[in-house]
């Protein structure tokens, strides 16, 4: 399972790179690998405000229907688009071309209570058992 | 010729051949002899036939003088023209390559797919019920009212609750109009409300016929045990929660031992109880939501009362309510009074009511059927529908544990919840296993849900099986634990006996192909 150090990560599988005021959000290899073959994917339209613990989309895979959760609250400014009609990037490069959505946070101190790499491992290990 | 009933021809025992038999799964399924079967429409119009004779057109009749040019066409492409024995020959191939409750083992979780006894079934074919028109006045249907009022009265009795509807299509119309009725008791009260909690072992329609009546919705963790706890139920609960949806059992097969308790708490901050009735199998006379503190329950007719279910149906799902929401309740109802049914069809006299949900009464072939149940069961028969579905189910649990990674040890009631992580070792996952039972002759279990268990095969064997079918299908999940051991390709690659096999379930999700169009190429 891959898990870049330089992302941080939520407990509900997202990952988020920070890029100024924006985070890319997507989900993790360990969630694409959960849910299997992901067939369809809804995402929110630039400009939808999103909110800290609250979905903002969903990804359907022929296992079950997950919603995503935003890291952190602010506005979307950017959708990856091309997923709607190509889902299963997400499966096959879930933290480049499997981006979901771009946000211009409001407020960077949501930001520290993300996890890092090692948090996020030692989570995923403990939900396995 | 081999056979897998061992028969023989004489020739063949005289002969000493060695039959090679096929495979013969745990459930008797085998190979047979099964038709492809082309599409309707492509067989086209090239032969001609038709499945009628019409009489030729009168002389002077023209369809453009009689008809607006908008509702004319000039001919249709491709239509085919069968006889009625190609027609009659279709379909009941395509029905051969079916698998229902009459044909095998349905163990499919949380659906109660028992079996519908054809007494049910000629009662509700009797003429007077089969062919009464809804629009009948109330003097000309008396039957049909006095057998809804009989079974709006034995289900209220059944759940312990004042009152019941059963104009709902199904259960989750059920399901909507219980949270309308909760949304209109807290309105007429001047306090509207804003959310509802639902416990992450509920089913999705709850969390969706909350958001239909414009609720948020509160999502509440199940402790270690699988169960709703008081104290999780209290943390969520303020003046702001209209109302919490519970399911006794859960969708773990779990029995919610905390109901009095959690009814205490929602009551107290004056929100109510909705208990979702889709799993009243394993309680049914045994145990009433009305008298734990529930406030309004949807029966499921298809599923508890053995009324058709699964491309059967259509389902029926009544709604039963405590005093309080009596006054809500959709119309119609149908009262008695002195020795005549009469149908309240007008929101004058029922000024609080919710309305007309769909047209009519409600899927009035169910209540046939329903009732017919209920009085050929009566209180001994219910009683011991809960009680068989509850063994057999522990039956399956005991026989199947140690092969199957059993996520809960809470006692299970009516269904249980394996999961797929002893085999996961080797590649083969719930969905490899639930293929494979096919093989063998059986409906797979739910798969994949509840969704607070990873990889979760939910098995309800319901109180209809006997103890040889449940042997063959624990005998079926040995083989293929055993399989998943030896031969994990074998079992990823089912299921192999069914005239479609193994299908591409994510080129059919990602890619579906929902219409034919002349020329197209059919796989």
């Amino acid at each position: 399972m891959n898990f870049p150090d330089d992302l941080k990560y939520t407990k509900e599988h997202e990952w988020c790179r920070i890029k100024g005021n924006r985070v890319v959000v997507g989900i993790t290899d360990h969630a694409q690998n959960q849910l299997g073959d992901i067939v369809y994917v809804e995402l929110p339209e630039v400009g939808d405000p999103v909110k800290k613990g609250e979905s903002f989309g969903v990804v359907e895979s022929t296992k079950a229907v997950s919603e995503i959760f935003s890291p952190v609250s602010g506005k979307v400014v950017e959708v990856n688009d091309p997923l709607s009609d190509a889902p299963e990037t997400i499966n096959e490069d879930p933290y480049e071309e499997g981006w979901m959505i771009q946000v211009e946070f409001s407020s960077g101190k949501e930001l520290e209570e993300l996890l890092d790499v090692d948090a996020y491992k030692k989570f995923v290990e403990e939900e396995a058992e | 010729m081999s056979n897998p009933t061992g028969w023989k021809p004489r020739i063949e025992q005289e002969s000493g051949t060695a039959a090679t038999h096929p495979e013969v799964g745990a459930g008797g399924a085998t190979s047979g002899l099964a038709h492809e079967e082309r599409l309707l429409f492509e067989h086209g119009a090239a032969n001609g036939r038709t499945g009628v004779s019409l009489p030729p057109a009168g002389g002077d009749f023209d369809p453009e003088r009689e008809l607006p040019p908008e509702l004319l066409r000039a001919g249709i492409e491709g239509l085919p023209t069968l006889g009625e024995l190609e027609v009659v020959r279709h379909f009941t191939r395509l029905s051969a390559w079916n698998h229902g409750i009459d044909t095998g083992f349905y163990p499919l979780g949380s659906c109660t797919m028992k079996y519908n006894p054809k007494s049910s079934e000629a009662l509700a074919r009797l003429p007077g019920f089969a062919n009464a028109h809804p629009l009948l006045p109330p003097e000309l249907a008396q039957g049909s009212l006095e057998l809804m009022f009989q079974l709006e009265r034995a289900l209220s009795e059944i759940s312990g609750f004042a009152a019941t509807t059963l104009a709902p299509a199904a259960g989750a119309q059920g399901e909507l109009t219980g949270v309308m009725m909760i949304r209109a008791w807290h309105v007429a009260r001047g306090d509207a409300r804003k959310r509802v909690l639902v416990p992450d072992t509920a089913h999705g329609t709850n969390p969706a016929s909350c958001a239909q009546n414009g609720y948020d919705v509160v999502q509440l963790e199940s402790g270690p045990d699988g169960r709703l706890h008081p104290e999780t139920v209290r943390d969520a609960m303020d003046e702001d929660v209209a109302a919490i949806m519970i399911t006794s059992p859960n969708t773990l097969g779990i029995f919610e031992a905390h109901i009095a308790e959690i009814a205490e708490i929602v009551h107290a901050k004056g929100g109510l109880l909705y208990g979702d009735g889709a799993n009243l199998n394993a309680l049914l006379g045994v145990a009433r939501p009305g008298d734990m503190g529930f406030d309004v329950m949807q029966f499921n007719l298809h599923k508890t009362f053995a009324t058709p279910h699964g491309g059967g149906g259509p389902g029926s799902g009544p709604v039963a309510v405590s005093e309080k929401l009596v006054p809500f309740l959709p119309l119609p109802v149908v009262v008695k009074e002195g020795e005549r049914y009469r149908l309240v069809n007008d929101g004058k006299e029922r000024p609080r009511t919710i309305g007309k949900l769909r047209e009519f009464h409600g899927n009035f072939g169910m209540f046939v059927r329903a009732l017919a149940l209920i009085r050929e069961y009566g209180p001994e028969g219910l009683k011991a529908t809960a009680q068989l579905a509850v063994l057999n189910a522990n039956y399956l649990r005991a026989r199947l544990k140690d092969a199957y990674d059993l996520p809960y040890e809470t006692d299970s009631l009516h269904e249980v919840v394996f999961t797929d992580k002893a085999q996961k070792p080797t590649g083969v996952t719930t969905m490899d296993l639930a293929k494979r039972l096919i093989d063998h002759g059986f409906h797979p279990p739910t798969i994949y849900f509840p969704l607070v268990v990873h990889g979760a095969l939910m098995i309800e064997p319901t109180e209809t099986e006997s103890k040889e079918t449940l042997d063959g299908f624990v005998d079926g999940m040995h083989a293929i634990a055993e399989q998943a051991r030896t031969d994990p390709e074998g079992v990823r690659a089912s299921p192999r006996k069914p005239v479609r096999a193994r299908l591409d379930e994510t080129r059919a999700a990602r890619k579906p192909v929902l219409r034919w169009r002349p020329g197209m190429k059919v796989e």
